[in-house]
């Protein structure tokens, strides 16, 4: 499975450590709360909440250089909108390796 | 070029700020999570370039967009390339940008900025003909009960996707329907449609800024082909 890593970071910050551990901070802060909001309105069934909740997640995603996640998410956020729930366990296992990655780095 | 960056994501605003920072014709002056925040600070400040997410919840990018009168050059910020046709819409958009952006898109969404002009823009509105009807009382379905509404109380109505929000003197109501529903209903003498997501009690009105109004603690946005119509029907001095 594709695994999150830092090469958008490391380009945006230029070798800026102190710019880059601060986005990390941000992220780390943001990503549980932005995760455990998409999972209320998910088991709420609020479908088109939890999409909107999966649009934000996307950016995370694609920061953290998951193209293979960001594709899977694109698909899950439409599935929502149509109603559906195909992709979910997929999109589930990524936002799971976010949070194992961000509680190692 | 002094410039502001409206996005609901501290990422993505932190992202913009740095990637502003590796351009010295630019000067970030202050971030936003909201739309309803950078248009207060816009009524009072000017800036030549908005870094502006579309995708966000109760006011989106173009309706923010929609309540200015003369806007500056703006690049879309979005994890969505669906909006770009639209975005050709808007003659003050110079740029679209697609998260996660690199600095090298970043510069050159820097260049088309730099070298285009701002001009006003023309943005057209549909006006929905009202209808009001008779009587005080307006009956909304919740949980299948008919709650009646004392419609006079009704300060504000605010679409949100697939409800509305009744928002009156004691509470605050949760609907099944349209904006466009509700309007039909409510008299036309009392109530205005300001924005394609906010219907007001104009009697309810406490204070009048370029582009927005101030209704109890909301400060509510007006599109700008709403604007002479609220004129019309204040009682000016």
């Amino acid at each position: 499975m594709e695994q999150p890593n830092q090469s958008y970071i490391n380009s945006l910050s230029r070798g800026d450590e102190a710019f880059k551990q601060k986005l990390i901070d941000v992220i780390k802060k943001e990503f549980p709360e932005e995760k455990q909001v998409y999972l209320n309105n998910y088991n709420a069934k609020n479908y088109k909440l939890a999409a909107d909740n999966v649009h934000k997640l996307k950016h995370k995603i694609s920061i953290l250089g998951l193209e293979k996640g960001y594709e899977v998410a694109v698909a899950f956020e439409n599935n929502l909108l149509e109603g559906t729930t195909n992709q979910k366990e997929a999109f589930e296992a990524i936002l799971n390796s976010i949070t194992e990655y961000l509680e190692e780095i | 070029m002094n410039c502001i960056v409206i996005d609901d994501e501290a990422t993505a605003r932190m992202i913009i700020s740095q990637l502003c920072s590796n351009v010295p014709s630019l000067n970030v002056l202050e971030e936003f999570p909201n739309a309803m925040q950078a248009i207060k600070y816009l009524n009072q400040n000017e800036v030549d370039l908005i870094f502006l997410d579309i995708h966000m919840p109760d006011f989106t990018g173009f309706d923010f967009i929609e309540t200015l009168k003369n806007p500056p050059k703006i690049v879309l910020t979005t994890s969505d390339p669906n909006f770009a046709i639209q975005a050709f819409e808007y003659d003050c958009i110079v740029d679209y940008l697609v998260k996660p952006i690199t600095q090298e898109r970043f510069n050159k969404a820097i260049d088309k900025a730099e070298a285009k002009q701002s001009k006003p823009v023309a943005i057209q509105s549909q006006t929905e003909k009202v209808e009001a009807t008779s009587g005080n009382d307006l009956y909304v379905n919740i949980d299948r009960r008919l709650i009646k509404i004392d419609i006079p109380s009704i300060y504000l109505v605010e679409a949100k996707g697939d409800y509305i929000q009744v928002k009156t003197e004691d509470k605050n109501y949760t609907v099944h329907s349209t904006l466009k529903k509700i309007e039909d209903k409510l008299p036309d003498d009392l109530f205005l449609k300001v924005h394609r997501s906010y219907i007001i009690n104009i009697q309810k009105i406490i204070d009048i800024e370029d582009n927005s109004v101030l209704i109890k603690k909301d400060v509510i946005p007006v599109s700008r082909s709403n604007r002479p119509e609220l004129m019309k029907r204040l009682n000016l001095l």
